[in-house]
C-alpha cells in the first residue's frame, strides 16, 4: 500500500503540538507524584480551570482579532500568565486545605479525596460557563488561521500544513520546559524538591521545610497546567468543563509511560501519547477500515493498562522497591 | 498489636453473653427493615406518595454499593471502574434476551437461555469472569496503580460498547430486553411488565436481600477474615500463609458478580441499555455511596446507597418546586431557576472530600476499619508522645484479649 507521507507529516505536526500540551500537564502529575506519591486526580480539572480563566480574561478585555497587533499580543501574554497563576493558586489551595491533612493517612484516602475534588471543580466550571462547549474570542486574524507557513514563507509546493498555531504551541512550551529544567536543577528550591522526592524524612532532618517544598511542587504543576490550558483553549478553539478528564488521564498515561516521577520521562511520554493520539485519530483509518477517532480513548487507556501491568516503571523510570 | 486485638472479638469463637444479645438485636433489626421495605408498596399507595418508581433504582444502587464494598471495604482494593462490570451484566442480559440482539438473531443463544432468570444467572457469572480476567494480571500492583488500571478498564468497556456498533447497536443501545416470566404464588400471580411497579419493586428487593445475605456470609467466613488480614497488613498476612493473589481475586470476582446482578436487573427494569449509563461518573457515584456510609461495613454501604439514591432520585426532584417558589418570592433569580439535579456531582464530590477529611470511616463505621484509620488511639508503637498511663492501659487491653481466647 502506498504510504501517504504528506498525510503522515500533517498528523505528525498535530501530534507533536498535542504532545507538547500533554507533556505540560504530565509534568504536573509527575512532579507531585515524585514528591508525595499521590496521583493528583484533580490535576486535569486544574488544567481546565486555567483554560476557563484565560477565556474570561480575553473576553473581559474586549480585544478581538481586529484590534492592533500589540494589544492582541499583550492580552495573549496576560491571559497566559493569568491562567498559569490561577491554576497554580488552585493547585496550591487543594494541597494546603485537603491533601496536607491526609499526609499520614492510608494511601488511598488522598486519592479518593482528589477524585472528590475533581468532581467539585468540574461542577463549579459548569456553573461558571455552562455545560456546553464554548469557543473563545478569536485573537488571530482569519487569514492567519489557515495560513500555511511552509507554502507562504518557504514557497514549498506541498500539502503539509504548518499553521501559526502549531508554531505558537512550541514557542510557549519549549521555553517553559527549559525554564523548569533550569529551576529544578540549579535553584535552592529545586534542589530541595529533588531531595524531598528522594527521602522526605532525611530532607526534613537536613533543615528543608518539607511542607513548603511540597507546596512548591503543587504550584509548579499548577503553573504548567495553566499554560497548557491557555494553549489548549486556542489550539483547539474550544473549551468545556469535561475537557479536564480526558486530557488529564491522557497526560497521566504519558507520565506513567515515561516513568512516573521522572521529568524527562513525562515530556517524552507526552510527545509519544500526542503522536499516538493524532495517528489513531486520522492515520490508522487509512489502513484499517472502520477505524476512527472514537477508538482513540480505548487505544490510550488500553496502553495505560498494559504499561501498568508489564512495565509499571515506564520507559525511563528506575525500579523502586515498595516501601513497607 | 492492639489493632489486631480490637479486630478479634467480632470473629472470636469464645461465646460472650453480650455478643449473643447483640446478634439477636442485629437479626431483629434486619427482619424489621425487610418487613418495612416489603410492605412499603402498600404504605406508598395508602398515603399516596407515589415514589415506588424511584425506590426500585435505589435498591439497584444498594446492590452495587454492597458489591463495591466487598472490593474496596473488605479487601481494601480501590476499584474506579466498577461501572464496567455493571455494564457487562446489563449487556449480557441484553445480548441474551433482546429480540434485536445479534446473538439471538443469528441463533447463537439457545431458547431456554433467552429468558430473564437463566440470563440473570449467566450475567452474574459473566461479570465474575471479567472480574477475574481483569484482576489476574493487575492485582499484584499496589493500591493507587490498581485504581488507575481499573479506571482504564472502566473507560474501555463503555467505549467498546459504544463503538462496536455491529454487536451492541452503538448509540442506539439495545431495546427491548426480556422480562421475567410471570409466576404464581399463593394464588397471586406476579407479572413484570413495566406497568407492574409493585412486582418489580419486590423483585429488586428480593435480589437485594439475597445479595445482602450472600455478602454477609462471605464476610463472616474464613475468606472474609483473610480479606481483613490482607487489608490491614499484606506482608504479615502473606507470611501467615494467606494466598494474596487468590484472596484478592476472590474479592474482585465476588464484587464484580454483584455488579453483574445489578446490571442485568437494571437492563430488564428499564428495558434499555446504553453505553452512557455506565460512565466513569457512575463508578464514582457508587464509590461515594460506600465512602459516605462507611467503608468496610455492609450496613454503611446500604445506608450510603439509600442516602445518595434518595438525593439523586427523590430529593432533587421534590425540593426543586419549593426552591423555585421561594426564589420567585424573594427575588433571587438563581434559586428561582436552578435545577438541583445538576448539583448531584458537586454533592457526591463534597461527600467524598468531607468524609475523607473529617470522618474517613464513614457515617456508620465498622469497628475494624475505625481502628485501622485511627491508629494513633490504638497502636502502642506510635504512642511515643503519649502518657505512660496510656501505654499501660493499652497493655491491659492486650492481656485481656488473650484471656478471652
Amino acid at each position: 500500500m502506498h504510504f501517504n507521507y504528506e498525510l503522515f507529516l500533517n498528523y505528525l505536526i498535530q501530534g507533536l503540538a498535542n504532545g507538547a500540551l500533554i507533556a505540560l500537564i504530565a509534568l504536573g502529575y509527575t512532579i507531585v507524584y515524585g514528591i508525595v506519591e499521590l496521583i493528583n486526580f484533580a490535576h486535569g480539572e486544574v488544567f481546565m480551570m486555567g483554560a476557563f480563566f484565560a477565556f474570561s480574561l480575553v473576553a473581559a478585555s474586549g480585544i478581538t482579532s481586529e484590534s492592533p497587533f500589540f494589544q492582541v499580543l499583550g492580552i495573549f501574554t496576560v491571559a497566559l500568565l493569568g491562567a498559569m497563576i490561577f491554576s497554580g493558586a488552585i493547585n496550591y489551595s487543594i494541597d494546603r486545605f485537603a491533601y496536607r491533612r491526609l499526609r499520614n493517612a492510608p494511601r488511598l484516602a488522598p486519592l479518593i479525596c482528589a477524585i472528590g475534588i475533581s468532581f467539585i471543580l468540574q461542577q463549579l466550571a459548569i456553573y461558571w460557563k455552562g455545560p456546553i462547549p464554548i469557543s473563545p474570542p478569536q485573537l488571530l486574524p482569519t487569514k492567519y488561521r489557515t495560513y500555511n507557513i511552509l507554502t507562504e514563507v518557504f514557497g514549498l509546493d506541498t500539502k503539509v500544513r504548518l499553521k501559526p498555531a502549531d508554531v505558537a504551541v512550541f514557542a510557549i512550551t519549549i521555553p517553559l520546559l527549559i525554564l523548569l529544567s533550569w529551576f529544578i536543577r540549579t535553584t535552592r528550591t529545586g534542589k530541595a524538591m529533588r531531595a524531598t522526592a528522594q527521602d522526605r524524612q532525611a530532607s526534613a532532618l537536613m533543615g528543608i521545610d518539607v511542607n513548603r517544598t511540597i507546596s512548591m511542587a503543587f504550584i509548579i504543576g499548577g503553573l504548567l497546567a495553566g499554560a497548557a490550558g491557555m494553549i489548549a483553549l486556542y489550539y483547539n478553539n474550544i473549551a468545556r468543563a469535561q475537557m479536564g478528564f480526558r486530557y488529564g488521564l491522557f497526560a497521566f498515561t504519558a507520565a506513567v509511560l515515561g516513568g512516573i516521577g521522572n521529568l524527562t520521562g513525562a515530556v517524552l511520554g507526552g510527545f509519544l501519547i500526542g503522536l499516538i493520539w493524532a495517528m489513531s485519530d486520522g492515520m490508522i483509518k487509512e489502513y484499517i477500515p472502520g477505524w476512527g477517532a472514537q477508538w482513540t480513548t480505548s487505544v490510550i487507556f488500553g496502553m495505560l493498562v498494559l504499561i501498568m501491568i508489564f512495565r509499571p516503571t515506564g520507559i525511563l523510570g528506575e525500579h523502586t522497591a515498595e516501601k513497607v | 498489636m492492639a489493632t489486631v486485638v480490637t479486630a478479634l472479638p467480632a470473629g472470636g469463637s469464645a461465646p460472650k453473653p453480650e455478643s449473643w444479645s447483640l446478634k439477636h438485636r442485629e437479626s431483629l433489626l434486619i427482619a424489621l427493615a425487610i418487613v418495612v421495605f416489603a410492605l412499603y408498596p402498600f404504605i406508598d399507595s395508602w398515603l399516596g406518595i407515589g415514589r415506588l418508581g424511584s425506590l426500585g433504582p435505589m435498591f439497584i444502587y444498594v446492590i452495587l454499593a454492597m458489591g463495591l464494598n466487598v472490593v474496596v471495604g473488605y479487601a481494601g482494593l480501590l476499584d474506579l471502574g466498577y461501572a464496567a462490570f455493571f455494564a457487562i451484566g446489563a449487556y449480557t442480559m441484553g445480548f441474551l434476551t433482546s429480540p434485536t440482539s445479534v446473538f439471538v438473531q443469528r441463533g447463537y443463544v439457545p431458547d431456554w437461555l433467552q429468558h430473564f432468570w437463566p440470563a440473570l444467572a449467566l450475567s452474574w457469572i459473566t461479570a465474575a469472569s471479567f472480574g477475574i480476567l481483569l484482576g489476574a494480571p493487575t492485582l499484584r500492583l499496589r493500591g493507587d496503580y490498581l485504581a488507575i488500571v481499573t479506571l482504564g478498564f472502566g473507560e474501555i468497556v463503555p467505549n467498546f460498547f459504544l463503538n462496536a456498533e455491529g454487536i451492541t447497536g452503538g448509540t442506539a443501545g439495545i431495546n427491548p430486553i426480556g422480562m421475567p416470566t410471570p409466576f404464581t404464588i399463593f394464588g397471586h400471580s406476579f407479572s413484570f411488565t413495566p406497568s407492574d411497579q409493585r412486582n418489580w419493586y419486590w423483585l429488586i428487593l428480593a435480589i437485594a436481600c439475597l445479595s445482602f445475605f450472600m455478602i454477609r456470609r462471605f464476610y463472616n467466613s474464613r475468606l472474609g477474615r483473610t480479606w481483613a488480614a490482607i487489608r490491614e497488613d499484606e506482608i504479615a498476612a502473606s507470611s501467615m500463609g494467606v494466598n494474596l493473589v487468590k484472596t484478592k481475586l476472590m474479592a474482585f470476582a465476588i464484587g464484580a458478580s454483584f455488579a453483574g446482578f445489578a446490571g442485568s436487573v437494571y437492563a430488564s427494569y428499564f428495558q434499555y441499555v446504553h453505553p452512557d449509563n455506565f460512565q466513569f461518573s457512575v463508578s464514582i457515584t457508587i464509590l461515594a455511596m460506600v465512602i459516605l456510609g462507611g467503608v468496610g461495613n455492609i450496613y454503611g454501604a446500604i445506608v450510603g446507597a439509600l442516602l445518595i439514591g434518595f438525593f439523586d432520585r427523590i430529593f432533587a426532584e421534590e425540593f426543586n418546586k419549593p426552591m423555585h417558589w421561594f426564589g420567585d418570592k424573594v427575588g433571587i433569580d438563581f434559586l428561582a431557576h436552578h435545577d438541583l439535579k445538576q448539583d448531584k456531582f458537586l454533592v457526591f464530590g463534597l461527600a467524598m472530600v468531607v468524609m475523607m477529611l473529617l470522618r474517613p470511616e464513614g457515617l456508620i463505621p465498622s469497628t475494624r476499619r475505625k481502628a485501622e484509620l485511627h491508629p494513633e488511639t490504638e497502636d502502642i508503637s506510635e504512642a511515643g508522645n503519649q502518657q505512660f498511663w496510656d501505654v499501660e492501659h493499652d497493655e491491659q487491653q492486650l492481656s485481656f484479649g488473650n484471656e478471652g481466647r
